[in-house]
């Protein structure tokens, strides 16, 4: 329990917290990343640079900005959300957050425990990651390479086919 | 003697090291690494600025800035004071907090990325082993700043703006991943230092840079392109389109804020560049083995000011693209000529080395370019011109 950790864990608690009590849907959205910033730092104090940065690329740079995105396109102004007034949303949401903490206690509880390690800060390096990811991981890394290649080229044929019908 | 003039900053630092108390030394070595990089490149950014007004100034037929100091060398000096002493506005239905915290995101984040750029030898802040990943991490972050000045403001031209560079800069973010990932493929890692070092050495008199491949050279020519895109500038300069929308994203901010913007842009530009010459460029390595007597951080700052040079060129020269050109540009050239880029630099680790390898890449990325680039023109040849509003 260091400075750094608490620091990094306050402010991701208060990002995430911020962002379920804001009313305005873009504070909420800035919120949340402020959240995930915190996560990825503490992915990074916790020696695993891949996941940290990963975080951040795919959270802060792809997610938020989407988010962000369809927010702006979607509503003219900034309209407070209401359905949160509602009860069965809140009580929906307590059995979701009451569920996904019992998994994760679950998991907790179940897993190795650091003390099992014996110490040995295991090893999650860039290239631990890609030995991984080519060896043990490759078909599923294949599979997904060409799922992902498949919509990049589908969004480019959207976006010409558009283009094409607008002339 | 050239070895200590090399290393005279790395020694400095250790010499400085040996007077701190060993409680303070993790601090003091982070601080000592840290300072000079917000000194250098802001200076660096200052001078810029005033050789790109002179510059753009003689391609113009103009003087440029020729009234503070000598050559108006002291221009930036008079700029910073005037906007620190211009009154800061914010508009009164802005979102404050937000609209606060917009420019200084975006410096940090743009200060944050030179932490993994190494400068010379055994110069660089943090050697990560994801160094690369840890860039375009963080390079990341801008777009979110400027969609928080561009939606802080409450202006139309604001948000306008920031839609436009939003979109602009997720475009060619891919293709500029893309066109670097080559060089990580070639080195066989992410670490910035460890790329640099796998283009040291030299043939004859030729360095290993992976410019002088033909992957390489694609993807440089791919990763400027996409840097010019990502940093807003011309030609790429609709974000900001002053006969359009006036200033873009930034419009709503004044005095020291708007100065802040200007910063982060440049320091933007100059870390792409940065990350261009560690990835293409062979870092701060000399261009000739002959050169190697002077000092590589010189190189490295030399290699940055060229490309400075060429970045202001080419705002002189190109004018500025629509923005459908600019999607079809990033969408339909760039990105596919950026796989089709990795693809053979594939190609090339595994076929035999020598001239077989040369031609058989070249004519492929020859080829695809003339392909797409023929894609990108098509039913536009021979179009007579028709003027709307005018006939």
């Amino acid at each position: 329990m260091t400075i750094s950790f608490l620091l990094l864990a306050a402010i991701t608690i208060i990002g995430t917290a911020a962002a379920m009590s804001l009313k305005n849907a873009v504070h909420c959205v800035l919120a949340l990343t402020l959240g995930l910033v915190g996560l990825a730092a503490l992915y990074l104090q916790l020696g695993a640079q891949f996941i940290g940065l990963t975080q951040i690329l795919v959270y802060v740079g792809a997610v938020a900005i989407l988010a962000v995105f369809a927010i702006m396109m979607t509503r003219n102004r900034n309209q407070e959300t209401a359905s949160t007034e509602s009860g069965s949303f809140r009580l929906s949401g307590t059995l979701t957050a009451l569920l996904l903490f019992a998994v994760l206690a679950w998991a907790i509880f179940t897993g190795i425990s650091p003390q099992a390690l014996g110490g040995a800060q295991p090893e999650a390096s860039v290239h631990e990651v890609g030995v991984a990811l080519m060896q043990r991981f490759v078909l599923p890394l294949e599979i997904i390479g060409v799922l992902l290649t498949a919509a990049l080229i589908g969004a480019g044929v959207l976006a010409i086919e558009e283009k094409e019908g607008n002339q | 003697m050239p070895e200590m003039i090399d290393q005279i900053f790395v020694l400095l630092k250790h010499w400085i090291m040996g007077y701190v108390p060993s409680g303070l030394q993790p601090v003091s070595s982070a601080i000592l690494s840290v300072l000079p990089v917000i000194v250098v490149f802001p200076l660096l950014f200052a001078i810029t600025t005033v050789l790109e007004r002179k510059g753009l100034g003689r391609m113009q037929n103009r003087y440029g800035p020729n009234r503070a100091g000598p050559w108006g060398i002291l221009q930036p000096a008079a700029d910073g004071i005037k906007s620190l002493t211009k009154e800061d506005i914010v508009p009164r239905s802005s979102d404050q907090l937000i609209h606060l915290m917009a420019p200084i995101v975006m410096v940090i984040a743009s200060f944050l990325v030179y932490t993994v750029v190494p400068v010379g030898r055994n110069m660089v802040v943090a050697d990560l082993n994801a160094g690369v990943l840890f860039f375009f991490a963080i390079g990341s972050m801008v777009e979110l700043a400027v969609f928080m000045a561009g939606w802080s403001s409450r202006s139309k031209y604001s948000l306008l703006g920031a839609m436009r560079a939003i979109a602009q800069m997720i475009s060619y973010e891919m293709p500029m991943v893309l066109s670097g990932i080559v060089a990580i493929m070639a080195a066989g890692s992410l670490s910035t230092v460890t790329i640099v070092n796998m283009q040291a050495g030299y043939t004859g008199i030729w360095p290993h840079w992976y410019l002088f491949t033909p992957w390489g050279i694609t993807g440089y020519i791919l990763f400027m392109i996409a840097a010019t895109a990502e940093s807003n500038r011309c030609p790429f300069d609709m974000p900001e389109g002053e006969s359009e929308i006036i200033a873009g994203y930034f419009i709503e901010y004044s005095g020291f804020k708007f100065a802040l913007f200007f910063v982060a842009e440049y320091l933007g530009m100059m870390a792409t560049s940065a990350m261009a010459i560690t990835l293409f460029l062979g870092g701060w390595a000399a261009p000739f083995s002959f050169l190697t007597w002077i000092p590589s951080w010189f190189w490295f700052f030399a290699k940055l000011l060229l490309m400075m040079m060429i970045f202001i060129w080419i705002r002189g020269t190109l004018p500025r693209l629509r923005m459908d050109q600019l999607m079809n540009f990033g969408w339909k050239f760039m990105l596919p000529l950026s796989l089709i880029n990795i693809f053979s630099a594939g190609l090339w680790h595994y076929l035999p080395s020598g001239f077989t390898r040369w031609s058989v890449v070249s004519l492929l990325l020859l080829f695809s370019c003339f392909l797409l680039s023929r894609g990108l023109r098509r039913n536009k040849w021979f179009q007579e011109r028709t003027y709307r509003f005018a006939s």
